[in-house]
């Protein structure tokens, strides 16, 4: 199927836990360390100890001669290259001739225990040429610097310039034009469960099974075949319970590829579970950006004109890098009715981890410092910040300038619902000293509409399978990482059979048995994956409709069902139970299975431009947020006392999951507003430890406030969209607005910790002091 | 040739773990978490961080909640230790796990049994707690999913169902 606006009807449900939940709670689910791995060996990892440098020699002959070791790779065992896009592909799983970073992988050992692989790494012999290392954008762009990539002048993996309408007249027609740069420190997804794999070479058949937590079990499929060089029938990739994603896992990562080597070499079963401080090293995460944000506003509060530049330190290789850098730029629009926006983007390389996709890929640290400037243009106008973000509104549908379909747009409602819910007109101004309200607005994408690997597949399919038991399997190969896709998959089957949801069992994430499926990335899963369950649901109702009308000798026409009862007519007395039709239609037939799928159009997948295709999907998301802190001036400590929100999530499926999800990420988002940083000293992580990584926990969680705003998108499954991602953005900046709002200083850094409010106060109160001095003299 | 380090010195231990007494030889080094893992299959004992961070590995012993991936499992001789597999008489949820369950206190579930096991030492020793007493008893145990709004709920839906 392609998509029509060809709706299934839902009935109402209240929420839905998740369909694995008893297993969670039970401790009976089984993630990555909990497999059975008696027989296994021990995988360890031998890292760079230093930045940037040619290897001169590696010597792993003492590490091999070691009584208990069975395998030592190299990079000479791996001379493919991995990546995300198929042009930037620029990273060994294990170093060769070069390091770029610290930390970075160089040779691996598999061993009987982990004492004895440890060992091991000791004897391992490493001689390096060191080189200069950079670890800002700024002394890697430097004329003359060494280049980490020789086809990357610059240091530059990738600068992005693109404009759409005319700028320029745009700011001429302002009343109030603003400049400001904001600086938003590199983060990390710290999911709780570090990284594992488990592989299992089998050298008799020539086969190799992998049990990881990656959120793209295809793509890391297709990545083995590639490193290994194997035939890709003889791989198999499952997914078991993952502990959560949010990005970290949502490209090939080199210690999956180092473990299915490992497994190889050694002709057995390794078990490759990282540590905390190697699951922060392999990061993957939202880079360190620097923004200049320009905006032109007219005295009614619409804007004019918007500049942007951008520059994300990427760390070493590329990664999504060039996804990140467009997406930032793209994202600039699909919100808000801009008539001129100039975006110039600059993907760095540097000698840290490299970054990748986290939760709100691209647009948070963008949209942090947008919504902050709109904010203090406001103020400087004496508008209200809600008036503002009103009169710059899209009408849906619309195309943006650049080539964004916008199908459904809830904003003007989630305004309307967290301006009211959290009182801002009979609060705003009348706070106690310290105290202090923001707001802000968000959006993100429903999926990505063009795929990573452009093979002419459909961009989602499920596959069902009804047998004797009167049960339904659906078999999906999308990863529920957390976020309960899973259990939205059963919904969207129960709905549009309108049977049982017991009945359903989801399958999901074996590519030996699920249908291909891109991965549980760009929050893509319920849009896609969603509407080709009712799809494929919708052809298993006319098998067994046509069973039915052949039973009771009925045209199919007239056949209804509902509730797990097939009837003639309205009222009629001949009807057959579900399981008298299952049985009906296996008759000649046997088990019955059938498919369904979906498609992103051509024309929602984006435009034509270099890079057009980033941004663009079926359907976004829109959020809105008011928050309220406390500021204490002796500290510079800032509490969050309450957040209200509200989401666009064109319809909610499941509303529990839902809450869940817009919960967690206003609450990442706090995270990354408050506290969260990775730190390096000289290319040493600083931050490598769950206490070191601050990031808040409940006794510094504040309530949050959910409201669902429901526009009814004309495309996605039974019109819902994304509810992930897109209010993650909206934290940050309504938390830097609240804090101008209680204490007058307006911050351009994240995250807002205490001694940067500190530094902010001290330079404030010398300020006028200066200034009372002057005065006087 | 390298030569394996000695094998370590292994004494018995004698627990009650999950209300049976068991015995089993574990080195002196050895930690509550590895044990509970490697030894009793317990793998709803979890460790999400290199020593006491996270708290997902939680457990009780003698009804207290402690992180067992900081703990010695012989300094558990004669105790009574607790994981989440406990939890559940007869296959019927406990109060705090239909809770979590239906109250989505729960996501990816991977700090879910140390969080149940830190609320229910909580539960055990007050019943019915306040917001305050939750966020002192479970600001060891970090959820990267839930923004812990739903947490707070299900230990309150699971106080409430007691009651």
């Amino acid at each position: 199927m392609t998509a029509a606006p060809d709706q299934v009807s839902i009935k109402k449900r209240p929420g839905v836990p998740l369909i694995d939940g008893i297993d969670k709670v039970t401790g009976k689910a089984r993630y990555t360390a909990d497999l059975d791995h008696a027989d296994a060996l021990v995988g360890r990892i031998f890292r760079s100890p230093v930045s940037h440098a040619d290897i001169i020699r590696l010597d792993v002959s003492k590490a091999r001669a070691l009584d208990g070791v069975v395998a030592v790779v190299t990079g000479d065992d791996c001379p493919h290259t991995y990546g995300v896009l198929p042009i930037a592909m620029n990273e060994y799983p294990l170093a060769r001739g070069r390091v770029r970073y610290r930390g970075e992988p160089v040779a691996a050992v598999a061993a009987i225990d982990a004492e004895t692989a440890e060992r091991a790494l000791n004897l391992i012999e490493f001689e390096v040429k060191e080189l200069p290392a950079y670890y800002t954008s700024e002394t890697a762009r430097v004329p003359g610097a060494v280049l980490l990539h020789d086809n990357k002048p610059g240091n530059i993996e990738r600068d992005v310039h693109s404009e759409f309408g005319d700028v320029r007249q745009g700011f001429a027609a302002a009343d109030l034009v603003r400049e400001e740069k904001f600086n938003c420190a590199e983060i990390n997804h710290a999911q709780i469960e570090p990284h594992a794999s488990l592989a299992e070479y089998d050298p008799a058949t020539g086969r190799l099974m992998m049990q990881t937590v990656s959120q793209v079990g295809y793509y890391l499929h297709l990545m083995l075949a590639q490193c290994l060089e194997m035939d890709s029938s003889r791989i198999r990739v499952i997914k078991p319970f993952i502990g959560g994603g949010f990005g970290a896992r949502v490209e090939t990562l080199n210690f999956e590829i180092i473990a299915a080597l490992l497994a190889r070499a050694s002709a057995g079963k390794v078990l490759m579970q990282l540590t905390r401080e190697e699951t922060f090293i392999t990061h993957r995460a939202r880079p360190q950006t620097d923004i200049k944000l320009k905006l032109g506003m007219r005295k009614d509060g619409r804007m004019n004109a918007c500049e942007c530049e951008v520059v994300q330190r990427g760390g070493a290789y590329a990664g999504y890098g060039i996804i990140t850098i467009l997406y930032a730029g793209a994202l600039l629009q699909g919100i808000y009715d801009i008539p001129a926006v100039k975006y110039d983007g600059y993907r760095v390389y540097a000698n840290l981890p490299p970054c990748g996709a986290m939760r709100g890929h691209g647009s948070v640290d963008m949209r942090h410092a947008f919504e902050c400037l709109v904010d203090r243009m406001a103020r400087e106008l004496g508008l209200d910040p809600f008036a503002v973000r009103r009169a710059n509104l899209l009408q849906a549908p619309t195309r943006t300038m650049n080539d964004l379909t916008v199908n459904s747009y809830g904003l003007a409602e989630c305004l309307d619902k967290v301006e009211r819910a959290s009182g801002w007109h009979e609060r705003i101004g009348r706070m106690p000293p310290g105290k202090g309200l923001g707001m802000a607005c968000s959006h993100y994408v429903s999926g990505a509409a063009k795929p990573i690997h452009r093979t002419g597949e459909p961009h989602a399919l499920v596959n069902l399978k009804l047998d004797f038991d009167g049960g339904v399997t659906a078999l999906t190969g999308a990863a529920d990482i957390g976020q309960g896709s899973s259990t939205m998959v059963a919904i969207a089957v129960a709905e549009t059979l309108d049977i049982s949801l017991d009945r359903i069992r989801v399958v999901s994430a074996d590519t030996a048995i699920t249908p291909k499926d891109n991965g549980a990335y760009s929050s893509r899963i319920t849009f896609m994956v969603g509407n080709a369950a009712i799809d494929a649901a919708k052809n298993l109702k006319a098998v067994l409709v046509a069973a039915a009308a052949k039973k009771l000798e009925a045209k199919p026409e007239d056949i209804e069902c509902a509730g797990e009862v097939f009837r003639v007519g309205k009222g009629d007395q001949s009807s057959l139970p579900f399981a008298d039709v299952v049985a009906a239609a296996l008759v000649d037939e046997g088990a019955i299975t059938v498919k369904g799928s979906f498609t992103c159009p051509p024309e929602a997948q984006g435009g034509k431009h270099r890079g057009g295709a980033v941004g663009s999907t079926m359907g976004f998301s829109y959020a809105a947020q008011v928050v309220e802190v406390s500021i204490d001036d002796a500290s510079g400590l800032v509490t969050v006392d309450k957040v209200w929100v509200a989401l666009d999530c064109g319809h909610a499926i499941n509303p529990l999951a839902v809450e869940g999800q817009i919960e967690g990420s206003v609450w990442m988002g706090m995270g990354q507003a408050l506290c969260e940083e990775t730190r390096y000293l000289e290319g040493l992580p600083a931050h490598a430890s769950l206490l070191e990584y601050r990031m808040p926990t409940i006794a510094e969680s504040p309530p949050i406030e959910v409201q669902i705003v429901e526009s009814h998108d004309p495309y996605g499954p039974f019109g819902a969209k994304e509810a992930s991602e897109g209010a993650l953005a909206g934290f940050p900046p309504a938390m830097v607005n609240a804090i101008a709002n209680a204490i007058g200083m307006d911050l351009n850094e994240l995250p807002v910790t205490p001694d940067r409010v500190m530094d902010a106060l001290i330079e404030r109160r010398r300020k006028a002091k200066r200034n009372a001095l002057k005065a006087a003299s | 040739m390298h030569a394996p380090g000695p094998p370590p010195k292994k004494r018995l231990l004698r627990l009650r773990l999950n209300g049976r007494w068991r015995e089993d030889a574990v080195a002196e080094r050895d930690l509550l978490v590895d044990y509970l893992r490697d030894v009793a299959h317990l793998t709803g004992v979890k460790t999400g961080c290199d020593g006491g961070e996270c708290g997902a590995c939680t457990v009780l012993v003698d009804g207290e909640a402690v992180p067992s991936c900081i703990t010695l499992a012989v300094r558990c001789e004669g105790r009574d230790v607790e994981t989440i597999e406990g939890l559940a008489a007869q296959g019927r949820l406990s109060r705090l796990q239909r809770a979590f369950h239906e109250k989505l206190g729960t996501q990816c579930g991977f700090c879910t049994p140390g969080m149940i096991m830190a609320a229910e030492a909580l539960l055990r020793r007050i019943p019915n707690p306040s917001d305050q007493e939750i966020r002192t008893a479970l600001s060891g145990n970090l959820c990267r999913c839930t923004g812990y709004v739903k947490i707070i709920e299900s230990v309150h839906a699971a106080a409430e169902s007691a009651s």
